[in-house]
């Protein structure tokens, strides 16, 4: 598959090439989970399919030049999703594919917990509570050079437990950034297991904090590359996409698995686990 | 009387008859420093009014920013803004840029090396208002930050200096602040404020004083009276806690029979314990004793009374001192 993104938002993208696109997304993910033996894949698994809308329908950037200033920028606050990212650079062509093979082995720039020294990576993640508050700090500066650039910052259900997300959310709207979008990912679990503390309703907390809200189903790529587009209005109002998404999408043996927030898997698991992706059998 | 930008309660330093001040040095400094540079923004979570900022907020609006009573957000803000290439200069008091905020200094900012400017209101014991804002263990927090540089400035003129001479420093800055009507300690003609680097104030052989902030004001002081005393001190500024100027500390033991540190700050993990790793670093055997606050919870009162209790007045310093030899 060739690399398309581009500068420009690209005209409408067919379901099927995005759809393909999350399919090769989870393809890399398992690619490098394999060699590791363990990793945060139900959640990347689950984070594909708006990887690939956004990379891949909605994100304006240049891979050959990931520093390029008016670009739009990609905030993943849950670092532990690195595995998404990963594969999503890869797919862009901002990493070479090959280097994926190196994910999670000593010295290598693709860790198990995302850096900004990796090309393509706008902020260290990780420390959940982060990602919005740096993610509006840049949507200020862009808006105070003029510059037309975005901001969508991933965030997790469970990060919406950290007080520091709200006094972002706060921020938001009080500074009118409606150039920022939340893609809020509700997997339904957390470090503790399935989701410790009820954080819903999540749509309607949002629109509380004054973010002009969606909720869609995070693994129907048309849906959310639908969502993405709205987000494009400049409304003065930050736009929040609240995206349900299923740990393990795509590998009906990990759908099925009691949730886990970080998975251990055997050797032997894999070869099937790449036959239920294909769709081979499972 | 007062005006616009300058806060007149609970200044910093005590007042000393015909000493020459300057009304907010640091918002004035910013002021003149965004005249020259257009990629200086200012940030505070609802302390403008009281970290001297406003002279800044009134003259760049656009390029001000009041976050509301939310400081891991202004310093995650601040890291973002700075992740564009701008360098945001934050206001609010010691114990929430510290306490509060430690992780966003920590890792959205020294962790990305960010040059992110924070300046940090009631350093020490310099309010009535017990524990809760005194930041009496802000330095001992942020030396510990890997890429973090720690500066508690002494008066008006280094405040005035450090503003512009810290903008192009990399990584974050923790800045202690002096803040309202700051009296002018060290000549503005002859003081050069450097990052990392301590001054030689006075000369002497008897007792060598480290001193840090406003501290080295009365330092200064303290040695004066012990020189009529018979007892010849010499006092170090070393305002740059961190990168510590290690050199000019074993330069000034060598000089002299015994160190002194003096600090507005518990004596564990500040400017006497730097002093003290400089020593066993560098194998430089020579007595030391660590004046500053003690390890524990500080009373509410007058901050003249409790300064006094707590050790930090001239009287205090130089009785200390003098008990030593």
């Amino acid at each position: 598959m060739t690399a398309v993104p581009t500068r420009d938002h690209p005209a409408t993208v067919p379901t099927a090439v995005l759809r393909a696109r999350a399919k090769s997304l989870r393809r890399h993910m398992l690619r490098m989970a394999s060699r590791l033996g363990e990793g945060y894949i139900g959640q990347g698994l689950a984070i594909a399919d708006v990887l690939a809308a956004l990379y891949f329908s909605e994100l304006r950037y240049d891979p050959r030049d990931p520093e390029w200033p008016d670009r739009d920028r990609f905030v993943l606050s849950t670092g532990h999703y690195s595995i998404a990212l990963w594969a999503a650079l890869a797919e862009a062509g901002v990493i070479p594919e090959a280097e994926l093979d190196s994910y999670g082995a000593d010295g290598s720039r693709l860790p198990m917990s995302t850096l900004d020294t990796t090309p393509g990576v706008e902020v260290t993640g990780g420390s959940l509570g982060h990602g919005l508050g740096v993610g509006l700090g840049m949507a200020l500066g862009l808006r105070l050079a003029g510059r037309a650039a975005r901001i969508f910052v991933e965030l997790s259900d469970g990060e919406l437990q950290e007080g520091a997300t709200w006094e972002a959310a706060m921020a938001a709207s009080h500074f009118r950034l409606d150039h920022v979008v939340a893609l809020n990912d509700c997997n339904g679990i957390q470090a503790d297991g399935r989701v410790v503390l009820d954080m819903e309703p999540v749509a309607a907390k949002w629109r509380a904090f004054g973010w002009d809200t969606v909720e869609v189903d995070g693994n129907d790529v048309e849906a959310v590359g639908d969502a993405l587009r709205r987000s494009r209005e400049r409304n003065g109002r930050p736009k929040a996409i609240v995206l349900r998404t299923l740990p393990g999408k795509g590998v009906a043996t990990l759908e099925r698995r009691e949730k886990a927030h970080f998975m251990r898997v055997e050797p032997d698991e894999w070869a099937q686990f790449h036959r239920e992706l294909e769709g081979v059998d499972g | 009387m007062a005006s616009p930008g300058v806060s007149q309660s609970m200044a910093a330093t005590e007042a000393v008859a015909d000493r020459p001040t300057v009304q907010a040095p640091f918002g004035t400094a910013l002021r003149a420093l965004g005249h020259v540079r257009a990629d200086i923004v200012g940030l505070t979570a609802d302390l403008a009014k009281y970290t001297d900022v406003l002279p800044f907020a009134e003259a760049f609006p656009a390029r001000f920013f009041n976050v509301g009573m939310a400081e891991q957000n202004m310093i995650a803000m601040a890291a973002g803004l700075a992740k564009t290439g701008l360098v945001p200069y934050c206001t609010t008091y010691g114990v929430f840029a510290t306490r509060r905020a430690y992780d966003f200094v920590a890792i959205a900012c020294a962790h990305s090396r960010l040059k992110v400017r924070i300046f940090a209101g009631l350093p020490g014991l310099t309010t009535s208002y017990g524990g809760t804002h005194q930041a009496i263990e802000d330095l001992a927090l942020m030396r510990a930050v890997p890429g973090l540089t720690v500066i508690d400035p002494c008066d008006a003129t280094e405040m005035t200096q450090l503003v512009p001479a810290i903008v192009d420093v990399d990584g974050p800055v923790y800045v202690r602040l002096v803040r309202g009507t700051v009296p002018v300690v060290l000549d503005p003609a002859r003081y050069r404020f450097e990052v990392g680097k301590a001054r030689r104030l006075r000369e002497g052989r008897d007792v060598g004083l480290v001193s840090t902030g406003f501290m080295t004001d009365r330092a200064l002081q303290a040695a004066e009276r012990l020189a009529a005393q018979g007892i010849d001190a010499a006092v170090l500024h070393a305002s740059t806690l961190k990168p510590f100027d290690a050199e000019a500390v074993v330069e000034l033991a060598g000089s002299v029979t015994r160190l002194v540190t003096i600090e507005n700050h518990v004596v564990s993990g500040g400017l006497g314990t730097a002093v003290a790793e400089t020593l066993v670093d560098h194998r430089v055997r020579q007595p030391l004793t660590r004046l500053g606050l003690p390890d524990q919870w500080l009373e509410c009162g007058s901050v003249a009374s409790l300064q006094d209790k707590y050790g930090l007045t001239v009287d205090r310093l130089t009785e200390a001192i003098r008990g030593l030899i």
